[in-house]
Order: C-alpha cells, then sequence, then structure tokens
C-alpha cells in the first residue's frame, strides 16, 4: 500500500467503537489431521481403476494457508479424457441406462453415506487443500454434498412424478466441471443428479482443489458402482476444454467464471450437447431502515465473509438505507474488528487462506483499483499470518454505480457499499449489472419483502438471512450468471429429454 | 436501396391492379370501382411504421399478383427490442388472469378474421382444405396457451422443504425479451405456435415472420394492435433471415432467442452469438405444427426463470 493508503486505512482503522484485539483473546482449537489419509500421488481414476496419466504428467497441490505440498495429482490430457468418455459411454450403454431406476438410487444411497462415515476426514482435508475455515467445511460442504447424493438418490425412481405428461430420459455422458470454492460440494451438486437420472460422468475438479473430489473417488470404488459411471480426470484449463470440445459427450454443466462460460457456450455452439452454465455474480444485500440491524449485520458478514468471499453469490454489493446507513456501518466494522483471521484449521477461524497465490493477485489488484477509484477503504486492525495467503477482510465505503468494485466480481472478502433512500432507487441500483445470480434483503416488513424479491433480477433472492444452501433448494441464475437450475426438483431437468 | 432481389415495381403495380390480391374478380362483378391496395407495414411499438431502411421485398402471390414487403434492418431490430424491453416488466406484472383474457380477446379476433388469414394462407400457396386447417388450429393453440397464463406457474414452482428452519420455495419469472424467428414453412400456425407460450410467460417478443409466408404475420400484426395486447409485447418484422438472423442473436438487451431450424450453419450462427451475453437459445425444427405434442407447457417453462425465495421461519 502507498503511504496515502495507509494513513487512510489507520484513520478508518481506529474508527470502531470496541477494540477486540486485547480484550478477548482465544486459545488456539486446531483441529488435528493425524487421522486423515492422503497418498503422495494421485492417478486418474478412469473405469473404476486408477490409471496413470498418459503423458506421465503430475502437478501439485499445496495448502494455501502454509504454501506446503500435499499430494501431487496427473494431468489429464486429451488422450486421457477420451479413455474416460469411452468407459463413460460404454458404462451408460451396457450398465447404467438399463439397470432399473430403484437399483440406480441404492448406488447414490450408499456413495451418501460412505460420505457421512468420513465426514471429519473429507473436511480435515477440504480445509487444508482450499483454505475455508474448518467449521465451514464440517458443517457446511461436507454434509451438504452428502445430503445431496441422499436427496438425489430418491429421485431415480419417481423421475417421471417430475414432469407431468412427459417421459424423462437420460441423457448419455455428462461433462463436468467444477470451481475450487466448494470443490466436495460442487462435484456433489454435478454428480448426484447427473447419476439419478441415469447418466455417466467426466468430471473434472479444479486443479487448486482436487484432492476431495480424488476422495470421492475412493468412496465410489468402496461403493461398488458400476465401473465407467463416474470418471475422475484431475487438470487445468487444457483438460476441462478436452471435455468441452469431447464429440461423445452429450452435455456440459459447468460452474466457474462467466468468461470461460461464454467460451464453452461459444464451444460447443451447434454441436447440439446440452449445457448448464453456473457462473459469476454481484449481489446486492439490501438493508431498509426498517431491519432488524444487528441481524443484518450478522448478513453482511455471512454474505461476503463466507468462504473469504470465493462464493459467485456472496453479497458483495451492500445497499444500506441512508438513515441506518452511519449506524449499519459502524456495527459492520465493529464486528469486522472481531473476526479472526487465519489458520483455517482453528475452530476459531472466521476468515481462512484465499484460495492460491493468483487470487489473492487478483484481490490485492482490486483493493488497489478501489483506492485510486475514489473508494475510502476500512479494513479491521487484525492480525494474519506470515506464510499462507491471507487477506482482511475489506471495506470500500463512499462507491458508485460506475467504480469497477461495484460492477466486477473480485471474488474475495472485499465489499462495495452504497446507500440509498426509496426502494424504486435501490431495485434499480441492484439490478443494474449483467449479473443475475443471488440477491439479499433485510427488512421487518413482508409487503416489502415480497416487492423486493419479485422485483430483483436474480434466481436466489434471501430475505433476512444471506449464503443458505440446501439440496431440495433449486439454485442458479438469471442473465449472465447462467441458465439451468442445481438442486431441487427443477435440478433434473438438465439431465434429461422430456419426450 | 441495397435490395438483393431485382426490383419489379412497375410490373408488380399493373399485375396487382389487374388482380387485386384475389380479391378483384368479386369486387368487380359488382363494381367496376378501383380496389384500395394494402401497403405491407411492419410492426412496432403498437405502431406499423415502414422499415427506416426504405427497402422492399416482392412477394409473388398464387394469383400471380406481387406485393412488396418490408425488408427490415438491424435499426428496425434495435428499435422493436428497445419497445419490447419497455413493455416487458409491465407485461409480466400483470395478473395472470388479465394475460389470460387479453390473449383470449386476440383469438376472439382472429377468429372474427379466419376468412381474410384463409384467404392469405391461399394466396401463400395453401389449398382451401389446409388454409381452414391451419387458421382454426392457430387460433385453437392461442387458446390454449390463453388457458396457461395462469396455470404454469403452479405447476412449475415448488415449495422446498429445506432441513433447516426457513420457508423456501421456487417460482417462476419471465426470462425477459425474446427474439423469435419464426418457421418459414408454417406462416400463421409456426408463428402463433411460439409466440404465445413466450408472452403466455410474461415475456415479450420480436419476431422475425417467414420470409416467404409474410402476409399472416403481418395481418396478425393488425389484430394484435387493435386486440388489448400491449404495445411493445409483441413486435413483428418482416426481411430476410440471411440479413437479420445475426442481429436477432448478438444484441445484447435481448436475454432469449428462438430459432426454428434445421440448418447446421444458422444453429451455429446462432448458437455461438449467444454465448456474447449468455441468451438462452432455443432451438427446434417441427415439422409438423399440427401434432397436439406441439402445445404444452414447456414451451412456456423454456423461457422462464425459476427464482427461489428463502426466509427464515421463527419469532
Amino acid at each position: 500500500m502507498s503511504k496515502k493508503q495507509d494513513k487512510k486505512h489507520q484513520q478508518q482503522a481506529a474508527e470502531p467503537s470496541l477494540d477486540f484485539s486485547k480484550a478477548l483473546i482465544y486459545t488456539p482449537a486446531p483441529e488435528s489431521s493425524a487421522h486423515i489419509r492422503l497418498k503422495k500421488q494421485y492417478d486418474l481414476f478412469i473405469n473404476g481403476t486408477w490409471v496413470k496419466p498418459s503423458k506421465g504428467g503430475y502437478f501439485e497441490t499445496i495448502n494455501p494457508s502454509t504454501e506446503q505440498v500435499l499430494a501431487k495429482v496427473a494431468e489429464g490430457t486429451q488422450e486421457d479424457v477420451d479413455k474416460a468418455v469411452k468407459a463413460a459411454r460404454a458404462a451408460y450403454e451396457n450398465v447404467w441406462s438399463k439397470m432399473p431406476a430403484r437399483e440406480r438410487a441404492k448406488y447414490i444411497y450408499r456413495i451418501a453415506r460412505l460420505i457421512q462415515e468420513r465426514a471429519r476426514e473429507f473436511a480435515v482435508i477440504e480445509s487444508m487443500d482450499g483454505g475455508k475455515p474448518i467449521r465451514e467445511s464440517r458443517d457446511i460442504d461436507i454434509p451438504l454434498a452428502a445430503n445431496h447424493f441422499f436427496y438425489y438418490a430418491g429421485w431415480a425412481d419417481k423421475l417421471e412424478y417430475a414432469f407431468p405428461g412427459k417421459n424423462p430420459e437420460s441423457i448419455g455422458v455428462a461433462g463436468q466441471i467444477i470451481p475450487w470454492n466448494f470443490p466436495l460440494l460442487m462435484a456433489a451438486w454435478k454428480i448426484a443428479p447427473a447419476l439419478a437420472a441415469g447418466n455417466t460422468v467426466v468430471l473434472k475438479p479444479a486443479e487448486s482443489t482436487p484432492l476431495t473430489a480424488l476422495k470421492l473417488a475412493e468412496i465410489i470404488e468402496e461403493s461398488g458402482l458400476p465401473a465407467g459411471v463416474v470418471n475422475i480426470v484431475t487438470g487445468a484449463g487444457a483438460t476441462g476444454a478436452a471435455i468441452v470440445n469431447h464429440p461423445d459427450i452429450d452435455k456440459i454443466a459447468f460452474t466457474g467464471s462467466t468468461d470461460v462460460g461464454k467460451l464453452i457456450q461459444k464451444a460447443i455452439a451447434g454441436t447440439g450437447k446440452k449445457l448448464t452454465l453456473e457462473l459469476g455474480g454481484k449481489a446486492a444485500n439490501i438493508i431498509f431502515e426498517d431491519a432488524a440491524l444487528d441481524q443484518a449485520v450478522e448478513g453482511i458478514v455471512n454474505g461476503i465473509f463466507f468462504n473469504q468471499g470465493h462464493v459467485c453469490c456472496a453479497g458483495s454489493r451492500l445497499f444500506v438505507q441512508e438513515g441506518v446507513a452511519d449506524k449499519v456501518i459502524r456495527k459492520l466494522k465493529d464486528r469486522m474488528a472481531s473476526l479472526i483471521v487465519g489458520d483455517p484449521m482453528d475452530k476459531n477461524t472466521d476468515i481462512g487462506a484465499i484460495n492460491s497465490p493468483e487470487q489473492l493477485k487478483k484481490i490485492n489488484e482490486y483493493l488497489k483499483i478501489g483506492v485510486n477509484e475514489g473508494g475510502e477503504v476500512f479494513q479491521p486492525n487484525c492480525s494474519i499470518p506470515s506464510k499462507g495467503y491471507f487477506c482482511k477482510p475489506t471495506l470500500f465505503l463512499n462507491t458508485s454505480q460506475s467504480h469497477r468494485v461495484v460492477q466486477e466480481e473480485i471474488f474475495g472478502p472485499v465489499l462495495a457499499v452504497q446507500t440509498f433512500r426509496t426502494v424504486e432507487e435501490v431495485i434499480e441500483k441492484a439490478n443494474n449489472t449483467p449479473y443475475g445470480l443471488s440477491a439479499g434483503v433485510w427488512t421487518d416488513k413482508g409487503s416489502k419483502i415480497f416487492n423486493m424479491t419479485t422485483k430483483l433480477k436474480a434466481g436466489v433472492v434471501w430475505a433476512n438471512t444471506y449464503n443458505k444452501f440446501d439440496p431440495s433448494s433449486p439454485f442458479g441464475g438469471f442473465r449472465e450468471s447462467g441458465f439451468g437450475r442445481e438442486g431441487g426438483l427443477h435440478g433434473l431437468l438438465p439431465y434429461l429429454n422430456l419426450r | 436501396m441495397a435490395n438483393t432481389s431485382t426490383p419489379k415495381k412497375p410490373t408488380a403495380k399493373k399485375t396487382v391492379v389487374a388482380q387485386n390480391n384475389g380479391q378483384a374478380e368479386k369486387k368487380q362483378t359488382g363494381s367496376s370501382r378501383i380496389k384500395v391496395q394494402k401497403t405491407y407495414k411492419i410492426f412496432i411499438n403498437g405502431q406499423f411504421p415502414r422499415t427506416e431502411s426504405g427497402r422492399y421485398y416482392p412477394l409473388t402471390l398464387s394469383d400471380g399478383s406481387i406485393v412488396n414487403l418490408c425488408l427490415s434492418s438491424r435499426k428496425d431490430i434495435r428499435n422493436a427490442v428497445v419497445a419490447a424491453r419497455e413493455a416487458q416488466e409491465k407485461w409480466a406484472a400483470r395478473a395472470g388472469l388479465n394475460k389470460s383474457q387479453i390473449l383470449y380477446r386476440l383469438a376472439e379476433m382472429l377468429e372474427t378474421r379466419s376468412s381474410q388469414f384463409i384467404e392469405e394462407l391461399q394466396l401463400m400457396g395453401a389449398t382451401k382444405e389446409a388454409a381452414i386447417n391451419e387458421t382454426e388450429t392457430a387460433i385453437d393453440r392461442l387458446i390454449y396457451y390463453a388457458g396457461w397464463c395462469d396455470k404454469f406457474n403452479a405447476i412449475f414452482s415448488s415449495v422446498n422443504p429445506v432441513s433447516s428452519s426457513h420457508f423456501n420455495f421456487s417460482s417462476n419469472e419471465p426470462t425477459g425479451v425474446v427474439t423469435i424467428v419464426a418457421a418459414e414453412e408454417s406462416g400463421l400456425l409456426g408463428l402463433i405456435s411460439v409466440m404465445a407460450p413466450v408472452i403466455a410467460g410474461g415475456n415479450t417478443c420480436v419476431v422475425l415472420a417467414s420470409e416467404s409466408k409474410a402476409l399472416s404475420a403481418v395481418t396478425l400484426a393488425e389484430v394484435i394492435a387493435t386486440s388489448d395486447i400491449p404495445a411493445g409485447v409483441v413486435n413483428i418484422l418482416t426481411g430476410t433471415r440471411k440479413e437479420l438472423l445475426a442481429h436477432m442473436a448478438n444484441h445484447m438487451d435481448v436475454n432469449a432467442i428462438y430459432l426454428h431450424s434445421n440448418k447446421a450453419e444458422e444453429i451455429k450462427e446462432v448458437e455461438t452469438l449467444s454465448a456474447l451475453n449468455v441468451k438462452r437459445a432455443r432451438i427446434e425444427f417441427v415439422s409438423n405444427w399440427f401434432e397436439p405434442k406441439e402445445e404444452n407447457p414447456y414451451r412456456i417453462q423454456d423461457f422462464i426463470e425459476v427464482k427461489t425465495t428463502w426466509h427464515p421461519i421463527g419469532i
């Protein structure tokens, strides 16, 4: 930071009325990693067995909070993707599409149960590989992933009830590409509905967080799922492109940035592949004067600092009604001063490590941009570990609609704050973005809630809550946040043809 | 004037005067009165402008007469999208019952004008029997979708039993502004079969009519203009696919495109351009619009977005 910024920063940091830094010292409460089983090197999971990558390449996956190497992971190439697709095709034609739906369901139930049995091991590995606080991986990511398999297992033999008047049929082989922010949960969101609907899959986890998907492959092996029904091919962008462009894949499901989503939509144009995209967002979180302000402040914090802000539906644009703006900002700064940034394995930690050095660099660039645009920056006076990739929770005050920190998805713990006077004004401002994934509304007046939730262009709207997820609840965006839904009854449709 | 076809205006006029859109003979038996000819215009925001480009294309009818249709331009599409965007939220906000009655009213008006549609379909090459069949099926299809306006949301919504203490439901909202590249082969039924579900779902649309069977679309626009459908909800252009397809697909303020085609290059072009703003591209080719399976609420579902709302349950 420049001197000027530093000065500004100190002024802002002095503002909170409460100082938690000395009053409350938490004793470290680290989760043990002694019980986990990680191999030094992982191959590709194709056709029910572990195979070496055809070109022999491996890459390292690191712990972003310690910068230590956790394991080596195979770099899947076009040849490997081709092998995986052939296995998936054969499994689809010969086994999975012919199996009675209720038998299919039993395998999916088994996977859910095995995840539950190994939940703690998965939570620890998720936090080590991705940097998220153990509290989140333990209480949110892993249980939700298990529940997702359990939920969709039950749909397998009930599909005809989901689409009245239609005869739903499986599609074939699905190619699935998932991001690094919720590694196991996204794998579950992709694999569970695909299998329930009778498809087979080739899944590529993100290159910075492949471990829980590979552990899931172990569970799948253990579950006795027929070989080739689920294939896991690790790698980077080129591996993903090989999946997208493979001629024998019938459907692509992608979660990631809007930029890459557009490339994929373009790449498969004219191929007849079905597509679902779950892309970026820049959600408005709107606080009205009549809201329960303390709850709203908790909601703001959860909205933007959950998972270090690495959340496509993060409430990254805060709109506070003018009458309570000063009060809300003060409360928010106080609350931020009590956030603990640090070791993801510590059960006290609120904000863990930024997922990768690349992402930290991107966030830091936005912090510079925000300051240069004239935003007033606030960060609490907290300490961050000297090793690993960390970012303090950050507010940008006095921002306006034209600021890049207001318009662009930062994917970090950075909140742009604006104020508003009227309902019409905030609806217009909130909808003034190409995205449309999620939104938050805080008010105690029911009629106002429904006015807002119907007018906000977003696929998920949280009223007096934020960042809640459930297997039975459809998730997905309007506009440039993508199309198709994941979760719930609506999450089946992308994996079926309706005849 | 950048007209691709050779203008045959002088000849055309003569022929039309002589034959008068096939209605001439009937009239002429009663009187020697000169028939008033119709100027075929496009339909934007409830009004009937000529194409801003000033261009036309001639269409030869089965009675040998030739009529001139607007050869619409990119600018016409852009004007129509502005009108459709302006109208969209208000149209979506109307009660389902109200939209239902408006679509039903449109069907009532089509019924009273059915003889004109039958006549025009014949002028565009259909047998009398086929023309009657197409007109009647089109009217019935409109009534079918009119009935869905206040019902599809019940079919496609859900209350989701989440594990946490929240009330959670998913309902349907329109995708927004939809461009429709209508079936070339079916001028009336092919158009209504797609337009009706799109607007029943609360969307507004910009339609590129069948190039070779455009009369039905222009007449439909005249019926829409005098119905209770608000200005801008349906906009209808005539012109060539070759020129306009890309502009229907690449407009950044259009949320979805419906393309009726089985041509690989058209499909690829539309899907490629749709990626510019993550447009929903619905592409199909229907060989027989008369089939009962071609009318179903899933055509409405193709142009709606699922919105899920959460609220805590507690004190």
